[in-house]
Protein backbone atom coordinates (compact mmCIF):
# COMPACT_ATOMS: atom_id res chain seq x y z
CA UNK A 1 0.00 0.00 0.00
CA UNK A 2 1.69 3.16 -1.22
CA UNK A 3 -0.52 5.33 1.01
CA UNK A 4 0.88 3.63 4.09
CA UNK A 5 4.40 3.76 2.67
CA UNK A 6 4.16 7.54 2.29
CA UNK A 7 2.56 7.88 5.73
CA UNK A 8 5.39 5.87 7.24
CA UNK A 9 7.94 8.19 5.66
CA UNK A 10 6.36 11.09 7.53
CA UNK A 11 7.07 9.20 10.77
CA UNK A 12 10.66 8.56 9.67
CA UNK A 13 11.00 12.23 8.77
CA UNK A 14 9.84 13.22 12.26
CA UNK A 15 12.40 10.94 13.87
CA UNK A 16 15.32 12.14 11.74
CA UNK A 17 14.98 15.79 10.82
CA UNK A 18 16.97 18.03 13.09
CA UNK A 19 14.15 20.53 13.26
CA UNK A 20 11.98 17.97 15.02
CA UNK A 21 14.42 17.80 17.93
CA UNK A 22 12.80 21.08 18.93
CA UNK A 23 9.43 19.34 19.42
CA UNK A 24 10.39 17.11 22.39
CA UNK A 25 12.43 19.94 23.91
CA UNK A 26 9.55 22.42 23.72
CA UNK A 27 7.09 19.77 24.87
CA UNK A 28 9.24 19.00 27.90
CA UNK A 29 9.52 22.73 28.60
CA UNK A 30 5.75 23.13 28.38
CA UNK A 31 5.08 20.19 30.67
CA UNK A 32 7.72 21.44 33.13
CA UNK A 33 6.11 24.87 33.21
CA UNK A 34 2.67 23.32 33.56
CA UNK A 35 3.85 21.19 36.48
CA UNK A 36 5.47 24.25 38.08
CA UNK A 37 2.32 26.38 37.64
CA UNK A 38 -0.03 23.76 39.08
CA UNK A 39 2.34 23.01 41.96
CA UNK A 40 2.73 26.72 42.78
CA UNK A 41 -0.99 27.40 42.64
CA UNK A 42 -1.71 24.59 45.06
CA UNK A 43 1.25 25.48 47.30
CA UNK A 44 0.36 29.16 47.62
CA UNK A 45 -3.45 29.10 47.62
CA UNK A 46 -5.18 29.09 50.99
CA UNK A 47 -7.97 26.61 50.59
CA UNK A 48 -10.63 26.64 53.27
CA UNK A 49 -10.67 23.52 55.40
CA UNK A 50 -14.38 24.00 56.06
CA UNK A 51 -16.71 22.81 53.27
CA UNK A 52 -18.08 25.91 51.53
CA UNK A 53 -20.65 26.56 48.81
CA UNK A 54 -18.17 25.30 46.21
CA UNK A 55 -15.03 23.12 46.10
CA UNK A 56 -12.12 25.55 45.71
CA UNK A 57 -9.55 22.84 44.94
CA UNK A 58 -11.78 21.37 42.26
CA UNK A 59 -12.30 24.75 40.59
CA UNK A 60 -8.57 25.46 40.55
CA UNK A 61 -7.58 21.97 39.37
CA UNK A 62 -10.11 21.84 36.54
CA UNK A 63 -9.26 25.36 35.40
CA UNK A 64 -5.58 24.43 35.29
CA UNK A 65 -6.35 21.28 33.33
CA UNK A 66 -8.36 23.42 30.90
CA UNK A 67 -5.18 25.44 30.46
CA UNK A 68 -3.29 22.17 29.89
CA UNK A 69 -5.79 21.18 27.22
CA UNK A 70 -5.34 24.53 25.49
CA UNK A 71 -1.55 24.24 25.67
CA UNK A 72 -1.68 20.72 24.20
CA UNK A 73 -3.96 21.97 21.44
CA UNK A 74 -1.63 24.82 20.58
CA UNK A 75 1.44 22.59 20.42
CA UNK A 76 -0.42 20.03 18.31
CA UNK A 77 -1.53 22.75 15.91
CA UNK A 78 2.01 24.03 15.48
CA UNK A 79 3.21 20.48 14.77
CA UNK A 80 0.57 19.59 12.20
CA UNK A 81 0.87 22.95 10.46
CA UNK A 82 4.61 22.36 10.19
CA UNK A 83 4.03 18.87 8.78
CA UNK A 84 1.50 19.94 6.15
CA UNK A 85 2.10 23.54 5.10
CA UNK A 86 4.57 22.73 2.30
CA UNK A 87 3.13 19.43 1.04
CA UNK A 88 1.94 20.61 -2.39
CA UNK A 89 3.16 23.97 -3.66
CA UNK A 90 6.02 24.45 -1.20
CA UNK A 91 7.57 21.05 -1.90
CA UNK A 92 7.00 21.50 -5.65
CA UNK A 93 8.87 24.81 -5.58
CA UNK A 94 11.76 23.11 -3.82
CA UNK A 95 11.77 20.18 -6.24
CA UNK A 96 10.98 17.61 -3.55
CA UNK A 97 7.61 16.69 -5.00
CA UNK A 98 8.35 15.97 -8.65
CA UNK A 99 10.47 12.81 -8.30
CA UNK A 100 7.73 11.23 -6.15
CA UNK A 101 4.54 12.20 -7.99
CA UNK A 102 5.82 11.00 -11.38
CA UNK A 103 5.88 7.48 -9.94
CA UNK A 104 2.85 5.30 -10.71
CA UNK A 105 0.89 6.17 -7.61
CA UNK A 106 -1.40 9.08 -8.48
CA UNK A 107 -1.59 12.45 -6.83
CA UNK A 108 -4.49 11.36 -4.61
CA UNK A 109 -2.39 8.59 -3.07
CA UNK A 110 0.43 11.02 -2.47
CA UNK A 111 -1.79 13.53 -0.67
CA UNK A 112 -3.67 10.95 1.38
CA UNK A 113 -0.42 9.27 2.43
CA UNK A 114 1.20 12.51 3.52
CA UNK A 115 -1.95 13.59 5.34
CA UNK A 116 -2.39 10.29 7.17
CA UNK A 117 1.22 10.39 8.34
CA UNK A 118 0.93 13.97 9.60
CA UNK A 119 -2.45 13.29 11.22
CA UNK A 120 -1.22 10.14 13.00
CA UNK A 121 1.90 11.85 14.37
CA UNK A 122 0.02 14.94 15.51
CA UNK A 123 -2.92 13.07 17.05
CA UNK A 124 -0.63 10.80 19.05
CA UNK A 125 1.48 13.75 20.10
CA UNK A 126 -1.40 15.92 21.26
CA UNK A 127 -3.04 13.07 23.17
CA UNK A 128 0.25 12.21 24.85
CA UNK A 129 0.82 15.80 25.98
CA UNK A 130 -2.76 16.05 27.26
CA UNK A 131 -2.38 12.75 29.12
CA UNK A 132 0.75 14.14 30.81
CA UNK A 133 -1.23 17.23 31.86
CA UNK A 134 -3.95 15.01 33.37
CA UNK A 135 -1.34 13.00 35.29
CA UNK A 136 0.41 16.14 36.55
CA UNK A 137 -2.91 17.67 37.68
CA UNK A 138 -3.96 14.45 39.37
CA UNK A 139 -0.58 14.03 41.08
CA UNK A 140 -0.68 17.52 42.58
CA UNK A 141 -4.39 18.13 43.22
CA UNK A 142 -5.68 14.60 43.58
CA UNK A 143 -8.41 15.40 41.04
CA UNK A 144 -8.81 14.06 37.52
CA UNK A 145 -11.82 14.27 35.26
CA UNK A 146 -14.16 11.28 34.95
CA UNK A 147 -14.03 11.58 31.18
CA UNK A 148 -10.51 11.75 29.78
CA UNK A 149 -10.89 9.80 26.54
CA UNK A 150 -13.51 12.03 24.93
CA UNK A 151 -11.60 15.32 25.33
CA UNK A 152 -8.39 13.63 24.15
CA UNK A 153 -10.08 12.31 21.01
CA UNK A 154 -11.79 15.63 20.35
CA UNK A 155 -8.49 17.41 20.75
CA UNK A 156 -6.88 15.00 18.28
CA UNK A 157 -9.72 15.50 15.81
CA UNK A 158 -9.45 19.27 16.14
CA UNK A 159 -5.76 19.12 15.27
CA UNK A 160 -6.50 16.87 12.27
CA UNK A 161 -9.02 19.41 10.93
CA UNK A 162 -6.40 22.14 11.07
CA UNK A 163 -4.03 19.79 9.24
CA UNK A 164 -6.63 19.21 6.52
CA UNK A 165 -7.17 22.96 6.09
CA UNK A 166 -3.42 23.55 5.95
CA UNK A 167 -3.03 20.81 3.35
CA UNK A 168 -5.73 22.47 1.24
CA UNK A 169 -3.91 25.78 1.63
CA UNK A 170 -0.66 24.15 0.52
CA UNK A 171 -2.16 23.53 -2.93
CA UNK A 172 -2.73 27.24 -3.53
CA UNK A 173 -0.43 29.21 -1.25
CA UNK A 174 3.31 29.60 -0.99
CA UNK A 175 4.91 28.17 2.14
CA UNK A 176 5.00 31.21 4.40
CA UNK A 177 1.60 32.50 3.28
CA UNK A 178 0.08 29.11 4.02
CA UNK A 179 1.67 28.84 7.46
CA UNK A 180 0.46 32.32 8.39
CA UNK A 181 -3.03 31.58 7.06
CA UNK A 182 -3.25 28.34 9.05
CA UNK A 183 -2.25 30.01 12.30
CA UNK A 184 -4.66 32.90 11.62
CA UNK A 185 -7.48 30.41 11.10
CA UNK A 186 -6.54 28.83 14.41
CA UNK A 187 -6.64 32.27 16.06
CA UNK A 188 -10.00 33.05 14.45
CA UNK A 189 -11.44 29.88 15.92
CA UNK A 190 -10.16 30.74 19.38
CA UNK A 191 -11.59 34.25 19.17
CA UNK A 192 -14.92 32.76 18.11
CA UNK A 193 -14.88 30.59 21.23
CA UNK A 194 -14.21 33.60 23.45
CA UNK A 195 -17.01 35.54 21.74
CA UNK A 196 -19.35 32.66 22.50
CA UNK A 197 -18.36 32.63 26.18
CA UNK A 198 -18.82 36.39 26.41
CA UNK A 199 -22.15 36.07 24.59
CA UNK A 200 -23.32 33.47 27.09
CA UNK A 201 -22.17 35.51 30.07
CA UNK A 202 -23.91 38.63 28.71
CA UNK A 203 -26.87 36.62 27.43
CA UNK A 204 -26.33 38.01 23.91
CA UNK A 205 -27.90 35.84 21.17
CA UNK A 206 -26.06 37.82 18.49
CA UNK A 207 -22.61 37.07 19.92
CA UNK A 208 -23.58 33.47 20.53
CA UNK A 209 -24.84 33.18 16.94
CA UNK A 210 -21.60 34.60 15.52
CA UNK A 211 -19.60 32.21 17.65
CA UNK A 212 -21.73 29.23 16.64
CA UNK A 213 -21.41 30.08 12.94
CA UNK A 214 -17.61 30.31 13.10
CA UNK A 215 -17.40 27.16 15.23
CA UNK A 216 -19.26 25.20 12.55
CA UNK A 217 -17.30 26.80 9.72
CA UNK A 218 -14.07 25.94 11.57
CA UNK A 219 -15.14 22.86 13.55
CA UNK A 220 -11.80 22.45 15.28
CA UNK A 221 -12.99 25.20 17.61
CA UNK A 222 -16.28 23.38 18.29
CA UNK A 223 -14.31 20.19 19.05
CA UNK A 224 -11.95 22.03 21.36
CA UNK A 225 -14.88 23.64 23.18
CA UNK A 226 -16.61 20.29 23.39
CA UNK A 227 -13.43 18.76 24.83
CA UNK A 228 -13.23 21.52 27.44
CA UNK A 229 -16.89 21.05 28.33
CA UNK A 230 -16.55 17.28 28.68
CA UNK A 231 -13.60 17.73 31.08
CA UNK A 232 -15.93 19.23 33.65
CA UNK A 233 -19.30 17.83 32.66
CA UNK A 234 -19.43 15.73 35.83
CA UNK A 235 -18.95 18.77 38.07
CA UNK A 236 -22.29 20.18 39.14
CA UNK A 237 -23.57 22.90 41.44
CA UNK A 238 -21.77 26.16 42.14
CA UNK A 239 -18.36 24.63 41.41
CA UNK A 240 -19.45 23.66 37.90
CA UNK A 241 -21.01 27.10 37.35
CA UNK A 242 -17.81 28.89 38.40
CA UNK A 243 -15.63 26.65 36.21
CA UNK A 244 -17.80 27.32 33.17
CA UNK A 245 -17.50 31.05 33.75
CA UNK A 246 -13.71 30.79 33.56
CA UNK A 247 -11.58 31.09 30.42
CA UNK A 248 -11.35 27.30 30.05
CA UNK A 249 -14.90 26.54 30.97
CA UNK A 250 -15.99 25.23 27.61
CA UNK A 251 -19.19 27.22 27.49
CA UNK A 252 -19.93 26.21 23.92
CA UNK A 253 -21.32 22.72 23.67
CA UNK A 254 -22.05 21.82 20.09
CA UNK A 255 -24.55 19.00 20.39
CA UNK A 256 -24.71 15.54 18.88
CA UNK A 257 -24.24 16.60 15.25
CA UNK A 258 -20.65 17.66 15.81
CA UNK A 259 -19.02 14.30 15.05
CA UNK A 260 -21.04 13.73 11.89
CA UNK A 261 -20.24 17.27 10.79
CA UNK A 262 -16.53 16.72 11.55
CA UNK A 263 -16.42 13.63 9.34
CA UNK A 264 -18.38 15.33 6.54
CA UNK A 265 -16.16 18.40 6.82
CA UNK A 266 -12.95 16.35 6.60
CA UNK A 267 -14.28 14.41 3.60
CA UNK A 268 -15.33 17.63 1.84
CA UNK A 269 -12.01 19.37 2.50
CA UNK A 270 -10.19 16.21 1.37
CA UNK A 271 -12.13 16.00 -1.90
CA UNK A 272 -11.58 19.70 -2.69
CA UNK A 273 -7.86 19.32 -1.91
CA UNK A 274 -7.46 16.26 -4.13
CA UNK A 275 -9.47 17.84 -6.96
CA UNK A 276 -7.43 21.05 -6.81
CA UNK A 277 -4.11 19.24 -6.58
CA UNK A 278 -4.94 17.04 -9.57
CA UNK A 279 -5.60 20.10 -11.70
CA UNK A 280 -2.49 21.94 -10.63
CA UNK A 281 0.57 22.24 -12.85
CA UNK A 282 3.70 21.36 -10.90
CA UNK B 1 7.02 -1.70 -31.23
CA UNK B 2 5.32 1.71 -30.96
CA UNK B 3 7.01 4.98 -30.18
CA UNK B 4 8.30 5.55 -26.66
CA UNK B 5 7.03 9.11 -26.67
CA UNK B 6 4.56 10.89 -28.91
CA UNK B 7 3.67 14.58 -28.90
CA UNK B 8 0.82 15.44 -31.23
CA UNK B 9 -0.33 19.03 -31.74
CA UNK B 10 0.73 19.68 -28.20
CA UNK B 11 0.01 23.15 -26.87
CA UNK B 12 0.16 24.83 -23.49
CA UNK B 13 -0.97 28.27 -22.41
CA UNK B 14 -0.02 29.86 -19.11
CA UNK B 15 -2.72 32.54 -18.98
CA UNK B 16 -1.83 34.80 -21.92
CA UNK B 17 1.58 33.20 -22.56
CA UNK B 18 1.71 30.47 -25.19
CA UNK B 19 4.46 28.14 -23.97
CA UNK B 20 3.87 25.40 -26.56
CA UNK B 21 2.26 25.90 -29.92
CA UNK B 22 1.34 22.73 -31.77
CA UNK B 23 4.41 20.59 -31.13
CA UNK B 24 4.67 17.28 -33.01
CA UNK B 25 7.43 14.72 -32.67
CA UNK B 26 8.10 11.12 -31.72
CA UNK B 27 10.86 9.36 -29.85
CA UNK B 28 11.30 5.86 -31.22
CA UNK B 29 12.03 2.73 -29.20
CA UNK B 30 15.68 2.79 -28.18
CA UNK B 31 16.26 6.26 -29.62
CA UNK B 32 18.17 9.03 -27.90
CA UNK B 33 16.36 12.25 -28.73
CA UNK B 34 17.77 15.68 -27.84
CA UNK B 35 15.73 18.81 -27.23
CA UNK B 36 17.53 22.10 -27.73
CA UNK B 37 16.33 25.63 -27.24
CA UNK B 38 16.98 28.84 -25.33
CA UNK B 39 15.51 29.56 -21.90
CA UNK B 40 11.75 30.00 -22.09
CA UNK B 41 11.46 28.12 -25.39
CA UNK B 42 9.09 25.53 -23.89
CA UNK B 43 11.45 22.59 -23.38
CA UNK B 44 10.75 22.07 -19.70
CA UNK B 45 7.01 22.50 -20.24
CA UNK B 46 7.20 19.83 -22.90
CA UNK B 47 8.99 17.29 -20.71
CA UNK B 48 6.73 18.09 -17.76
CA UNK B 49 3.70 17.32 -19.91
CA UNK B 50 5.38 14.03 -20.76
CA UNK B 51 5.65 13.24 -17.05
CA UNK B 52 2.13 14.37 -16.20
CA UNK B 53 3.35 17.25 -14.06
CA UNK B 54 1.79 19.83 -16.38
CA UNK B 55 -1.56 19.48 -18.12
CA UNK B 56 -1.59 20.37 -21.83
CA UNK B 57 -4.03 22.98 -23.12
CA UNK B 58 -4.44 21.04 -26.36
CA UNK B 59 -3.17 18.04 -28.29
CA UNK B 60 -1.97 14.85 -26.71
CA UNK B 61 1.16 13.24 -25.31
CA UNK B 62 1.73 9.50 -24.95
CA UNK B 63 4.36 7.46 -23.16
CA UNK B 64 4.74 3.94 -24.54
CA UNK B 65 1.17 3.99 -25.80
CA UNK B 66 -0.44 5.30 -22.60
CA UNK B 67 -1.67 8.88 -22.13
CA UNK B 68 1.00 10.93 -20.37
CA UNK B 69 0.40 11.38 -16.65
CA UNK B 70 -1.55 8.17 -16.17
CA UNK B 71 -0.27 5.44 -13.88
CA UNK B 72 0.33 3.19 -16.90
CA UNK B 73 2.50 5.87 -18.49
CA UNK B 74 4.37 6.67 -15.29
CA UNK B 75 5.06 2.96 -14.71
CA UNK B 76 7.21 2.98 -17.88
CA UNK B 77 8.89 6.29 -17.20
CA UNK B 78 12.01 7.47 -15.43
CA UNK B 79 12.36 11.20 -14.84
CA UNK B 80 15.06 13.53 -13.67
CA UNK B 81 13.74 17.04 -13.14
CA UNK B 82 15.85 20.11 -13.84
CA UNK B 83 15.31 21.32 -10.29
CA UNK B 84 14.88 18.53 -7.81
CA UNK B 85 15.80 17.60 -4.26
CA UNK B 86 15.64 14.47 -2.20
CA UNK B 87 14.87 14.60 1.51
CA UNK B 88 18.19 15.37 3.19
CA UNK B 89 17.47 12.94 6.02
CA UNK B 90 17.47 9.89 3.70
CA UNK B 91 20.63 8.05 2.67
CA UNK B 92 21.38 7.42 -1.01
CA UNK B 93 20.33 3.79 -0.62
CA UNK B 94 17.10 4.76 1.16
CA UNK B 95 16.21 7.16 -1.65
CA UNK B 96 16.46 4.26 -4.08
CA UNK B 97 14.48 1.96 -1.74
CA UNK B 98 11.67 4.54 -1.61
CA UNK B 99 11.59 4.82 -5.39
CA UNK B 100 11.73 1.06 -5.83
CA UNK B 101 8.63 0.75 -3.67
CA UNK B 102 6.83 3.60 -5.37
CA UNK B 103 7.57 2.18 -8.81
CA UNK B 104 6.81 -1.45 -7.83
CA UNK B 105 10.33 -2.48 -8.76
CA UNK B 106 11.33 -5.95 -7.59
CA UNK B 107 15.02 -5.28 -8.24
CA UNK B 108 15.87 -5.26 -4.54
CA UNK B 109 19.40 -4.83 -3.23
CA UNK B 110 20.96 -5.95 -6.49
CA UNK B 111 19.29 -3.23 -8.55
CA UNK B 112 20.29 -0.56 -6.05
CA UNK B 113 23.89 -1.73 -5.96
CA UNK B 114 24.04 -1.76 -9.78
CA UNK B 115 22.58 1.72 -10.07
CA UNK B 116 24.93 3.18 -7.47
CA UNK B 117 27.83 1.49 -9.25
CA UNK B 118 26.66 2.87 -12.58
CA UNK B 119 26.84 6.47 -11.38
CA UNK B 120 29.93 5.89 -9.24
CA UNK B 121 28.23 6.33 -5.86
CA UNK B 122 28.72 2.86 -4.40
CA UNK B 123 30.83 4.18 -1.56
CA UNK B 124 28.21 6.79 -0.69
CA UNK B 125 25.28 4.36 -0.35
CA UNK B 126 24.91 5.04 3.37
CA UNK B 127 25.56 8.75 3.21
CA UNK B 128 22.70 11.08 3.90
CA UNK B 129 21.68 13.26 0.98
CA UNK B 130 22.21 16.42 3.07
CA UNK B 131 25.93 15.61 3.30
CA UNK B 132 26.38 15.09 -0.45
CA UNK B 133 27.74 17.59 -2.94
CA UNK B 134 25.45 18.96 -5.63
CA UNK B 135 27.12 16.78 -8.23
CA UNK B 136 26.63 13.64 -6.13
CA UNK B 137 22.97 14.50 -5.65
CA UNK B 138 22.63 15.01 -9.40
CA UNK B 139 24.08 11.56 -10.05
CA UNK B 140 21.81 10.08 -7.41
CA UNK B 141 18.93 11.74 -9.25
CA UNK B 142 19.93 9.89 -12.40
CA UNK B 143 20.11 6.58 -10.51
CA UNK B 144 16.66 7.29 -9.09
CA UNK B 145 15.31 7.89 -12.60
CA UNK B 146 16.62 4.47 -13.66
CA UNK B 147 14.87 2.60 -10.83
CA UNK B 148 12.46 -0.03 -12.18
CA UNK B 149 14.16 -0.24 -15.62
CA UNK B 150 12.02 2.39 -17.37
CA UNK B 151 11.38 2.14 -21.10
CA UNK B 152 11.55 5.90 -21.49
CA UNK B 153 13.94 8.12 -19.60
CA UNK B 154 13.24 11.85 -19.54
CA UNK B 155 16.26 13.83 -18.44
CA UNK B 156 15.89 17.57 -17.96
CA UNK B 157 19.35 19.16 -17.88
CA UNK B 158 21.01 16.08 -16.34
CA UNK B 159 24.54 17.47 -16.40
CA UNK B 160 23.86 21.00 -15.20
CA UNK B 161 25.47 20.46 -11.78
CA UNK B 162 28.21 18.09 -12.88
CA UNK B 163 31.93 18.60 -13.34
CA UNK B 164 33.67 17.26 -16.49
CA UNK B 165 34.23 13.84 -14.88
CA UNK B 166 30.58 13.62 -13.91
CA UNK B 167 29.53 14.59 -17.42
CA UNK B 168 31.68 11.85 -18.84
CA UNK B 169 29.95 9.33 -16.56
CA UNK B 170 26.56 10.49 -17.82
CA UNK B 171 27.68 10.33 -21.45
CA UNK B 172 28.88 6.77 -20.94
CA UNK B 173 25.61 5.97 -19.21
CA UNK B 174 23.59 7.35 -22.13
CA UNK B 175 25.61 5.23 -24.55
CA UNK B 176 24.92 2.18 -22.41
CA UNK B 177 21.22 2.95 -22.27
CA UNK B 178 21.19 3.14 -26.03
CA UNK B 179 22.70 -0.31 -26.08
CA UNK B 180 19.93 -1.55 -23.81
CA UNK B 181 17.27 -0.06 -26.15
CA UNK B 182 16.07 2.39 -23.52
CA UNK B 183 14.57 5.49 -25.14
CA UNK B 184 15.84 8.81 -23.85
CA UNK B 185 14.38 12.28 -24.19
CA UNK B 186 17.26 14.56 -23.28
CA UNK B 187 16.72 18.21 -22.58
CA UNK B 188 20.06 19.98 -22.43
CA UNK B 189 21.76 23.30 -22.94
CA UNK B 190 25.05 21.57 -23.65
CA UNK B 191 25.09 21.38 -27.43
CA UNK B 192 28.32 19.42 -27.63
CA UNK B 193 26.85 16.78 -25.36
CA UNK B 194 23.69 16.47 -27.44
CA UNK B 195 25.77 16.35 -30.61
CA UNK B 196 27.87 13.51 -29.22
CA UNK B 197 25.17 11.19 -27.98
CA UNK B 198 21.81 11.92 -29.62
CA UNK B 199 20.38 10.03 -32.59
CA UNK B 200 18.01 12.85 -33.41
CA UNK B 201 17.67 16.44 -32.31
CA UNK B 202 14.88 19.01 -32.32
CA UNK B 203 15.39 22.73 -31.85
CA UNK B 204 12.46 24.38 -30.15
CA UNK B 205 11.86 28.11 -30.18
CA UNK B 206 8.93 30.05 -28.79
CA UNK B 207 6.98 26.84 -28.28
CA UNK B 208 7.50 25.50 -31.81
CA UNK B 209 9.89 22.97 -33.27
CA UNK B 210 11.82 24.89 -35.92
CA UNK B 211 14.30 22.21 -36.90
CA UNK B 212 14.47 18.46 -36.46
CA UNK B 213 16.69 15.66 -37.71
CA UNK B 214 19.87 13.71 -37.08
CA UNK B 215 22.87 15.81 -36.01
CA UNK B 216 24.51 15.03 -39.40
CA UNK B 217 21.50 16.14 -41.42
CA UNK B 218 21.22 19.36 -39.41
CA UNK B 219 24.90 20.11 -40.01
CA UNK B 220 24.67 19.47 -43.78
CA UNK B 221 25.55 22.20 -46.32
CA UNK B 222 28.54 23.39 -44.40
CA UNK B 223 30.47 25.42 -47.04
CA UNK B 224 33.97 25.58 -48.52
CA UNK B 225 37.00 27.70 -47.62
CA UNK B 226 39.87 28.34 -50.06
CA UNK B 227 43.18 29.86 -48.94
CA UNK B 228 44.64 31.98 -51.72
CA UNK B 229 47.48 34.47 -52.09
CA UNK B 230 44.94 37.24 -51.53
CA UNK B 231 43.39 35.73 -48.38
CA UNK B 232 40.79 33.14 -47.42
CA UNK B 233 37.73 33.00 -49.67
CA UNK B 234 34.46 31.70 -48.13
CA UNK B 235 31.75 29.88 -50.07
CA UNK B 236 29.19 29.23 -47.31
CA UNK B 237 26.57 27.50 -49.43
CA UNK B 238 28.96 25.30 -51.43
CA UNK B 239 29.23 21.53 -50.97
CA UNK B 240 32.18 19.20 -51.48
CA UNK B 241 31.28 18.32 -55.10
CA UNK B 242 31.56 21.96 -56.12
CA UNK B 243 35.24 22.28 -55.03
CA UNK B 244 36.84 21.57 -58.49
CA UNK B 245 34.66 24.19 -60.16
CA UNK B 246 35.44 26.74 -57.45
CA UNK B 247 39.20 26.09 -57.78
CA UNK B 248 39.02 26.31 -61.59
CA UNK B 249 37.22 29.65 -61.39
CA UNK B 250 39.72 31.10 -58.89
CA UNK B 251 42.73 29.91 -60.93
CA UNK B 252 41.17 31.34 -64.09
CA UNK B 253 40.89 34.65 -62.24
CA UNK B 254 44.65 34.50 -61.51
CA UNK B 255 44.57 33.38 -57.88
CA UNK B 256 47.25 31.10 -56.41
CA UNK B 257 45.68 28.28 -54.32
CA UNK B 258 47.39 27.11 -51.11
CA UNK B 259 44.69 25.07 -49.37
CA UNK B 260 41.09 24.00 -49.89
CA UNK B 261 38.89 22.70 -47.06
CA UNK B 262 35.22 21.94 -46.45
CA UNK B 263 33.99 23.63 -43.32
CA UNK B 264 31.85 21.53 -41.08
CA UNK B 265 29.22 23.36 -39.04
CA UNK B 266 28.79 22.31 -35.49
CA UNK B 267 25.40 21.83 -33.95
CA UNK B 268 26.10 25.06 -32.11
CA UNK B 269 26.29 26.91 -35.45
CA UNK B 270 23.01 25.34 -36.55
CA UNK B 271 21.41 26.19 -33.22
CA UNK B 272 22.62 29.79 -33.22
CA UNK B 273 21.48 30.28 -36.81
CA UNK B 274 18.06 28.98 -35.88
CA UNK B 275 17.83 31.18 -32.79
CA UNK B 276 19.07 34.28 -34.58
CA UNK B 277 16.77 33.57 -37.51
CA UNK B 278 13.81 33.58 -35.18
CA UNK B 279 14.81 36.49 -33.00
CA UNK B 280 16.87 38.61 -35.36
Amino acid sequence: MKVLLLARYVLVECSRRRVFIVVPILSAAFLGLYWFAVARVFATSEFSSVPGPFDERLVVASTMLGLGLFGSFFLGVVLIVFLTFTVARGDAEQGLLQPVVVRPLGRRTFLVGRFLGAAAVSMLYVMLIFACCVLITRGISGWSPDNVVQPALELGAAVVIIGALTLLGSVFLATIANGVTALMLFGTGLVAGLIGQIGEALDSPTLEGISRFISWALPFEALYQSGLASLTEDISGLSGFLIRLGPFGGAQESGPGLYAWTVAYLVAIGLVTIWSFRRRDL
Amino acid sequence: MGAAFVAESLSKNYKSVRALDGVNFEVAEGELFGLLGPNGAGKSTLVKIGCGLVHPSGGRAEVCGAPAGTRAANARLGYLAELFRFPGWLTADEVLVLHQRLSDSDGGTRERAELLELIDLSRAADRRVETMSKGMQQRLGIAQALVGSPRLLILDEPTSALDPAGRRIIRALLEELKGRRVSVLLNSHLLSEVELVCDRVAIILAGRIVSEGTPDSLRAGSGVEVETDSGVKHFPDAVRDEIPAIVDRLVADGARIYEVRTTRRSLEDVYLEAVEGQTG
